[in-house]
């Protein structure tokens, strides 16, 4: 059905958006691998010239790197888990019937809406705190004592916080896959005396199977590169240093650009790697 | 370079036409920190236009977002500043490097000699003046008199650590919810970083030999972490790891610390009756030394107006410095907000005003400043100047990397030991990349 | 029989969904309503629900301190601007991918979203320079590209998802009608795609209205959007409780009032192609 006329046509059309990102791509890309071929320290005077592969050494072999390597993972990880089986959870009940639908719905989308920055304000000051938190007064009100949340369970409360900004786009993502179901096959499974349980797994989990790669993709994309949350809490003490906040920390606190953006290409292979690997699982699904 | 220049001012000109109804000949871009006496200015400034017919715009930021802007665009040479307000750590490393326009002209009237030594010295860079102090502190504590009272005991002008941990563990009350003593644990150079560093010069320690050696694993720095962490789990709030000046401040004005060692700025905060639900029982004293260890605890710093190199309104915001750091300045906050209220510790005419003299703090914050040197802050020689930070570009980094390994002390993470060893590694790293 | 049945699990589902709705939803009520407190009251133990002094002396204060329209309108500018761009260049490339794919279409869609991963603190300085190089730091245009493209290959894929799902044989009968490229695009694609845009829309509104960090580090004072406005209040002097919560309900409450309104279309778009 496509001719060369209309082959090439769309080859234009879709010209802008690639020439676009590939610059977006491109140029920082390639100032960040000659920054970081160089011993760039602006507070020293700028760039002081070559430096080999001394900042790719020096950023891997750091006390910080394993470490902040493995807290992304774990907080990327946590927040993906905790997400989509509360998602799945949350939409299989938001499709019973009920009343008032719309309003719950309203109310569950809603976290979605707030800046990283507010939510993370809010829950550090007024609900973690250990003094004056909710969370504290709910914890003095059955009598224990209330919890440090961003020194003693620093990731966990990450995780928590991070988690509560993204369950609403996971569930409504997973709901609209579960309006889509075949009732008629279920109602059919229920009669054959098939129990909820065997019932969710053998029909409901592989229908939501293609909505929750997409939530995986999509999540982890913007998951990998938290920093508002990290930056407002715990400023990236107690191990909650991500690889992200690391690089942040290398370029602005130390003001070691060179450092900084041979962390930077690092940070961008493991994002690829990351990437590849999830394609595989999402290419895989969109081609159904 | 230069067609960027003649681009931002067809800009600017465009701009000043669209404008050219109201009359402001000029309008400045200040980026300032969001402290009470930074707001307090902004509702001032209207006078300023009005007196010289000069706009001001402000960008104002929380600390730690306001230290990482100005740095990027000083560094950068942005220019999306006309005046930038920074501290003591960056003004003389930003002087030596040309960034900053020197305040060597200023105004006879301006009496830049009635500047407080200590301030002056700690912003300038071979004795030039690079940024005019807006405010300046040193740190001392603040003390509950009524509590103290209770306790039995009584406060000396110049008490020892020995006496604090005393004194604090019988404050100590958990039945009422009152907290012996509050300190800084937060993680950052400038928050729970700087009060450790200004607390082990009292025990004799130091971040660096006269080779840039880090001393971490010298047995000061271990006595100084271990009581710090031993004095705070006795009689310290809860989560204390992550409170900082803020924190601190908000739980003192509660009524629920016994005693806050912290920048003497909040001596007017806490004795405030309309925030401070204490301020009738507040003692204040020298913040305090190892028994035999002549330095003390107590920390210097300032907040200052500087002009970043190659503003085009360098003349405007010289105006403007003026204006904000003079004397007129503080006699019009005086007039209408109360002495108590006005910007301190900047000007030694100040401390010499009847009026100023009779404010309860006010004596021992210039003490405090007095009893501060930023050139010898150390019981042995340093090479470095600060009192509680180093001054040397790459501190900001390792300080706050540092003070990071400490919170996790605090929070119970790990040892002192371990903190420290982790603390002289991460250290070595940083200086050996920046090729010390 | 099945009635009575269904009539209890409908009031089971309800309460449960209620209740886990209202959790989920506390802290921004909890925000909002301590924004009506007085600070006294917002630090109460225990905690006052309702039973307070309803006071707007926050939001005086606030809106004293900074002015508030001006923080707005560039969020506005900047969310609204990037979105639309990144709509009028996205839509020919989603038609594109969607209706005459060949086979590096998926590579190429996949090589787009790859792009989104690049660590924005590691090109800071490299942007921050090709800003001043250009005479962009501290201005709208600047920001409103950079958005775009942060948000461009969500946009090309919601799209290109959007448009799959439309039946071949009505282009064809189209084309047999004789319409051209550009009738077909304006004239049979468009309005079948509208919900599918009007998501697209609203999705990447609310990303580039949230976005902090390029926002925060390329403004001054004439292009500062919201997030700029929340980083002047993270941690004032004193009590703040009730000032923090006035700034924050003043910073989401635009666009949480907007994502309420257009929730429908927001539902009904925001699949990604994963229904199906």
């Amino acid at each position: 059905m496509a001719t060369q006329h209309s082959r090439s046509a769309a080859r234009l059309m879709m010209a802008p958006a690639v020439i676009l990102l590939l610059g977006w791509m491109l140029v920082p890309l390639t100032m960040t691998l000659w920054f970081s071929f160089r011993r760039y320290l602006p507070l020293r005077g700028g760039d002081l010239g070559w430096a080999g592969f001394d900042n790719f050494t020096r950023f891997v072999t750091s006390s910080a790197f394993w470490p902040s390597v493995q807290t992304t993972l774990v907080i990327v990880g946590g927040v993906l888990v905790i997400t989509i089986v509360l998602g799945v959870l949350l939409a299989l009940l938001l499709d019973q019937p009920m009343w008032g639908q719309g309003i719950v719905r309203i109310l569950v989308i809603a976290p979605f809406f707030v800046m990283p920055t507010v939510s993370a304000l809010v829950w550090k000051n007024m609900f973690m705190d250990p003094t004056n938190g909710l969370l504290a007064h709910l914890w003095r009100f059955f009598g224990a004592d209330p919890i440090a949340w961003l020194s003693e369970v620093p990731t966990t409360s990450i995780v928590m916080i991070v988690s509560w900004q993204w369950l609403p786009f996971a569930t409504l993502i997973l709901l609209t896959a579960v309006q889509s179901l075949d009732r008629e096959q279920l109602e059919a499974a229920e009669m054959d005396g098939a129990s909820p349980l065997s019932r969710f797994t053998y029909i409901i989990l592989p229908h939501l199977g293609r909505a929750i790669t997409i939530v995986l993709l999509i999540q982890t994309i913007f998951l990998l590169s938290i920093f508002a949350e990290i930056f407002v809490t715990t400023g990236g003490a107690f191990g909650t240093r991500t690889l992200t906040y690391l690089i942040f920390q290398r370029v602005l606190e130390s003001q070691n650009v060179g450092l900084g953006s041979a962390g930077g290409v690092y940070a961008i292979i493991l994002a690829n790697i990351v990437a590849i690997f999830l394609m595989r699982i999402v290419g895989k699904n969109l081609d159904r | 370079m230069s067609l960027k220049r003649v681009l931002g001012a067809t800009t600017a000109l465009t701009l000043c036409s669209a404008a050219a109804a109201f009359a402001q000949d000029t309008t400045i871009t200040i980026a300032t920190v969001n402290n009470g006496d930074m707001i307090r200015m902004q509702g001032y400034t209207d006078q300023f236009t009005e007196e010289t017919g000069i706009g001001v715009e402000w960008v104002t930021l929380e600390e730690n977002v306001l230290r990482q802007r100005v740095t990027t665009d000083i560094t950068t040479k942005g220019g999306q500043f006309d005046i930038m307000t920074i501290g003591m750590y960056e003004t003389p490393i930003w002087g030596a490097n040309g960034w900053l326009v020197p305040l060597d002209d200023l105004s006879e009237e301006y009496d830049v000699d009635d500047i407080l030594p200590a301030m002056r010295d700690g912003l300038s860079h071979d004795g030039t003046l690079y940024a005019a102090p807006f405010y300046g502190e040193s740190s001392m504590i603040m003390y509950r008199t009524d509590l103290m009272e209770e306790a039995g005991m009584e406060m000396p002008d110049a008490p020892t650590w020995e006496f604090i941990r005393e004194a604090a563990a019988a404050m100590d009350d958990d039945a009422n919810d009152i907290n012996g003593i509050c300190l800084r644990g937060k993680a950052g150079w400038g928050e729970g970083g700087a009060f450790i560093t200004a607390m082990s010069n009292s025990f004799g320690a130091r971040w660096f030999d006269e080779d840039w050696t880090p001393q971490f694993d010298q047995p000061e720095w271990k006595e100084t972490l271990s009581f710090f962490t031993d004095m705070m789990n006795e009689s310290g709030p809860a989560g204390y790891a992550t409170n900082g000046f803020n924190e601190n401040l908000s739980l003192f004005q509660q009524g629920k610390c016994g005693m806050w060692i912290d920048a003497t700025v909040a001596a007017s905060f806490v004795t405030n009756p309309e925030d401070s639900t204490v301020a009738d029982h507040v003692g204040f004293a020298l913040a305090p030394n190892k028994e035999g260890v002549e330095k003390r605890g107590n920390w210097l710093w300032a907040w200052a107006l500087g002009i970043p190199a190659g503003t085009q309104k360098a003349d405007e915001a010289k105006q403007f410095i003026e204006w904000a750091t003079s004397k007129d300045y503080i006699e019009l906050v005086a007039e209408n907000e109360g002495w108590a209220n006005v910007p301190p510790g900047a000007r030694t005419s100040l401390y010499e005003t009847p009026e100023y003299q009779e404010v309860p703090f006010a004596e021992m914050t210039l003490n405090s400043i007095e009893a501060a040197d930023p050139t010898n802050p150390t019981v042995d020689p340093v090479p470095y100047v600060g009192v509680q930070f180093v001054a040397i570009p790459e501190f900001a980094g390792i300080g706050t990397q540092v003070s990071q390994e400490f919170s996790a002390v605090y929070a119970g993470q790990q040892s002192v030991d371990e903190a420290l060893e982790k603390a002289q590694a991460i250290t070595q790293e940083e200086m050996e990349a920046a090729g010390y | 029989m099945a009635r009575a049945v269904s009539t209890r699990r409908k009031t089971i589902a309800t309460a449960a969904a209620w209740g886990i709705g209202l959790l989920v939803f506390f802290p921004i009520l909890w925000t909002i309503l301590t924004s009506f407190k007085t600070e006294a009251q917002a630090i109460a133990d225990p905690p006052i629900f309702l039973g307070f002094d309803w006071t707007l002396e926050n939001y005086r204060v606030v809106q004293e301190r900074s002015d508030y329209m001006r923080f707005l309108w560039n969020s506005v500018i900047l969310a609204g601007g990037s979105t639309i761009l990144g709509v009028i260049i996205a839509v020919p490339a989603a038609w594109s991918m969607a209706f005459v794919p060949s086979k590096r279409t998926k590579d190429i869609l996949l090589w787009m979203l790859s792009t989104k991963m690049l660590p924005a603190v590691g090109v800071l300085y490299p942007i921050y320079l090709i800003c001043i190089r250009f005479g962009l730091l501290d201005s709208r245009a600047a920001l409103v590209a950079i958005l775009m493209l942060i948000n461009l290959p969500i946009i090309v894929w919601m799209l290109y998802t959007y448009f799959r799902e439309i039946p071949g044989e009505i282009l064809e009968a189209a084309r047999m009608d004789g319409a051209g490229l550009k009738e077909e695009i304006l004239y049979v694609l468009t309005p079948m795609a509208v919900p599918g845009i009007a998501s697209t829309l609203l999705l990447n509104f609310i990303l580039a209205w949230n976005e902090a960090f390029w926002t925060l580090n390329l403004t001054a004072a004439n292009a500062a959007p919201l997030t700029a406005f929340i980083a002047s209040y993270s941690s004032p002097e004193g009590l703040f409780y009730a000032k923090l919560s006035a700034a924050s309900t003043m910073a989401i409450a635009p666009i949480l009032i907007l994502g309420w309104f257009s929730q429908k279309q927001l539902v009904r778009g925001l699949t990604f192609g994963a229904v199906k």
